[in-house]
């Protein structure tokens, strides 16, 4: 009863963070100017991370953990290195 | 019969209703960052799915995870707390790069995207070393 219930909620949030990368897709595709861009690639990373997790849940290995972390601390440092680029026009100044 | 059937059926309930939460956050946040109409509403719409969206993810997992092992784990905390702590900084330095790039830089776009007259004198409008130029890359 327990595997029939986490498979229908697994499959469920497969199915919402797919669509959620989906619509953060189209605006980083689309995005009428830079920042909009910026915005969806974030919520791009985020997205995946979350689908990174559900799916480390469905395989039942921990190493799905460790991917999470590291796309968390890559989306960090890629949307603040760029939002910088935006503000000043370089990243380092 | 998988993994997860060694969970028991309370323990597997309370995941489901935790990953349906999260899941559909995160939904919700990305239709608002497609449906809003300026810059200024779609940088609110994602945070619904990176506060309670990622906790509600994260309890789940956590739940999972110390189900089967038998034991209280509780790594995911680590992204949880990150992504509560990056998420604002992250987004704080885009809104602040999006009003220095509009139009007229320092002015607050009103809701229907038109600029007001607003100067938004901050302590960041600094005139002297930004003579209005306009923004390079669109």
């Amino acid at each position: 009863m327990s595997e029939t219930v986490l498979l229908w909620a697994l499959g469920y949030a497969e199915i919402a963070l797919g669509l959620a990368c989906l619509l953060a897709g189209w605006r980083l595709l689309r995005g009428p100017r830079a920042h909009d861009r910026v915005l969806g690639m974030d919520t791009l990373y985020s997205n995946i991370m979350l689908l990174t997790l559900v799916v480390g849940m469905r395989s039942g290995s921990s190493f799905f953990f460790e991917v999470a972390v590291l796309i968390a601390i890559l989306g960090f440092a890629a949307t603040s290195a760029l939002a910088k680029f935006l503000l000043r026009g370089e990243v380092i100044e | 019969m998988s993994h997860l059937s060694e969970i028991p059926p309370f323990g597997a309930v309370m995941i489901a209703i935790f990953l349906v939460i999260g899941s559909t956050l995160a939904l919700i946040g990305n239709l608002g960052l497609v449906r809003l109409r300026t810059f200024y509403e779609r940088l609110h719409a994602p945070t619904l799915g990176t506060s309670w969206g990622t906790a509600a993810t994260v309890l789940a997992s956590m739940l999972t995870f110390s189900f089967l092992n038998g034991r209280l784990l509780v790594h995911e905390l680590a992204i949880g707390i990150f992504i509560m702590i990056t998420t604002p900084v992250a987004f704080l330095l885009l809104g602040r790069a999006a009003r220095r790039r509009d139009p007229g830089s320092g002015a607050i776009m009103s809701p229907d995207g038109a600029p007001t007259d607003d100067t938004g004198a901050g302590e960041e409008s600094r005139p002297e070393d930004e003579p209005q130029v306009t923004p390079k890359a669109r």
